[in-house]
């Protein structure tokens, strides 16, 4: 059983490795060729693939030597930021688990049934993941804001979502939750149905074949579009400020604070939490990708 | 085939990245004045952003009284013109939003002390959704329990300004003491800019917030109500002007100095919710 390939991106091989002789030589490629040309087609690559690798790493490892350990820990000390740290965590781990409760029965119908307009809706699911999340912002304001379609019935009951934390965790769920949705349902589409048929003619219900197949074949599927989808929550922004609104204490997440600690001079609160979340989202890649690759193996 | 496509491909990649280089390196409306043939002239204005509206109206005020002349007008916040300037962009003339940024030119010696003066002043008002039942008429209504209200943040400076004026209204007898807590016990928001408040108030997401009364203009300037903050208790704002130093074109740059000066300029200004400089 081969899982789907996810993230190309995350793929435990590297690109760079081309011609280390890892791979087989194909047999169109003449066996004659001297050895100096391939040292200078890997030399080659190499070189020209320097450029754009260094524009991803300078900015972010200088953004840890701009500050020093002992002004970070000093930082971090302080009530606003560990607010906004408190309420990150709180936000996501919510819409992390509404994404996981709400996403799985959407992601099983996208992987595992055939149905008309399948890939407009499999398009539709896709739209938060590319549009700036300012629009993601506005649609929520006038779709669910005290003035908007719904949220004006909802505040005739008394219940106000904009500038709350349930606004926080919406827009989050709204940004992130088409990357779970996208993982997992490739997940399910990969599960072959021999497996599921033949635990059915052993006479396993509907819910153990997807309780004790399904789902630990999709395991790693649903595990690292969770850590994807977290993570795109953690670094939400544009449609927080816009629908949940900054408020120190309640709705202020860590990229908020992040972004008007450097309007205020306030550097070190920025680059302390700027700092906090690039090590977050970097060990939660790297263990997506640990798991994928051993998952393979 | 596809290695004619690649090549072309890989030329077309070279040759943008040449003209990404070669033009990264300028500042904007860094055109070369062209007096000598008689030809257009070009005056370059950096102006704050919340001047926007009215300078784009004074331009063409302007450029018809002077045929052969081009106004190019930077708009950026202060500190960034400021900063422009001392990196060496070519300006004729500075229109800052605060004293801070026109000093900080005096200082580098960008600008003569005797050549700034202030040209326009701005002050605060609340503005209220016109769709709220909040039953908003007064400032005292803004600390009413249940009022929803959304200010800007203290890091950016109307942000600062507003919790000035709370300060001094908290002084007044009228108000009271308890004025400034109850503002702030309403507070849903405080958002990173004023064009954020105007907006959220003009979609009635909030009942009220405080912004600059050069704000309240433009196409959604119907949908909200406003509540005048007396002068005494008010954070007035005096916008500076001045011609550099190196400007290529002193004189014409004085003549647009006084045209902001002049009955026209006060009278378009005031129009975008500007107070006259005399009043």
């Amino acid at each position: 059983m081969s899982q789907p390939e996810l993230y190309p991106q995350l793929r435990g091989d590297s690109a760079l490795q081309t011609g280390d002789g890892e791979h087989p030589t194909p047999a169109w490629i003449s066996t004659t060729r001297p050895l100096d040309a391939d040292r200078w087609s890997r030399y080659f690559w190499r070189v020209l693939a320097i450029p754009l690798l260094l524009f991803f790493l300078i900015p972010i490892v200088l953004l840890f030597f701009r500050i020093s350990p002992a002004q970070l820990l000093k930082t971090l000390g302080e009530a606003p930021v560990q607010q906004a740290i408190g309420i990150s965590l709180k936000t996501t781990l919510i819409s992390l688990g509404a994404t996981v409760l709400l996403g799985i029965p959407l992601a099983y119908l996208m992987g595992r049934h055939r149905f008309r307009f399948k890939n407009v809706l499999d398009t539709l699911i896709d739209l938060p993941t590319v549009l700036p999340p300012s629009v993601a912002g506005v649609a929520l304001i006038i779709a669910l804001g005290r003035r908007g379609v719904f949220g004006a019935w909802l505040d005739a009951l008394g219940i106000q979502i904009a500038f709350s934390q349930v606004a926080v965790i919406l827009a989050q769920i709204f940004v992130s939750a088409p990357f779970f949705v996208r993982a997992a349902s490739l997940g399910f589409a990969a599960v072959d149905a021999e497996l599921t048929q033949a635990a059915q003619l052993d006479g396993a219900s509907r819910w153990q074949v997807f309780r004790y197949v399904i789902l630990p074949l999709t395991e790693v599927a649903l595990i690292s579009g969770a850590v994807m989808s977290w993570s795109r929550a953690l670094g939400e922004f544009g449609a927080t400020i816009i629908f949940a609104g900054n408020f120190p204490g309640r709705t202020q997440t860590m990229p908020m604070a992040i972004y008007l600690g450097f309007e205020s001079n306030n550097l070190d609160a920025a680059l302390t939490l700027a700092v906090i979340l690039v090590a977050i989202s970097f060990l939660s890649l790297l263990l997506v990708k640990g798991l994928v690759s051993r998952r393979r193996d | 085939m596809m290695n004619g496509l690649l090549r072309s491909t890989f030329t077309l990649a070279c040759l943008g990245l040449l003209a990404t280089l070669s033009t990264a390196c300028t500042f904007p409306g860094t055109s070369t004045p062209r007096s000598a043939s008689g030809a257009e002239v070009v005056l370059n204005v950096f102006a704050a952003a919340s001047l926007t509206a009215p300078m784009e109206e004074i331009k063409k005020e302007f450029e018809a009284a002077h045929p052969n002349t081009r106004l190019v007008i930077n708009f950026a916040g202060s500190q960034q013109l400021a900063q422009q300037i001392i990196s060496g962009a070519p300006a004729d003339v500075f229109a800052s939003a605060n004293q801070q940024q026109m000093d900080a030119l005096i200082e580098e010696g960008q600008i003569a002390g005797s050549a700034s003066r202030p040209f326009i002043k701005n002050r605060l008002v609340v503005i209220f959704s016109k769709d709220s039942n909040a039953g908003l008429d007064d400032l005292v209504d803004l600390a009413k329990p249940g009022v929803k209200l959304i200010l800007a943040t203290r890091e950016v400076p109307v942000g600062q300004y507003t919790l000035d004026f709370l300060d001094l209204a908290a002084q007044d007898a009228n108000l009271g003491s308890s004025f400034k807590e109850g503002v702030l016990s309403n507070v849903v928001s405080y958002e990173d800019n004023v064009k954020a408040v105007f907006a959220k108030v003009a979609l009635g997401e909030a009942d009220a917030g405080i912004v600059y009364s050069s704000d309240v203009t433009g196409p959604d300037a119907g949908k909200v109500g406003q509540i005048k903050i007396p002068d005494a208790i008010n954070i007035i704002a005096t916008y500076p002007i001045a011609v550099l130093k190196d400007s290529q074109n002193p004189g014409l740059a004085d003549e647009f100095v006084n045209l902001l000066l002049s009955e026209t300029g006060q009278a378009i200004l005031s129009r975008y919710g500007f107070m006259r400089i005399d009043p």
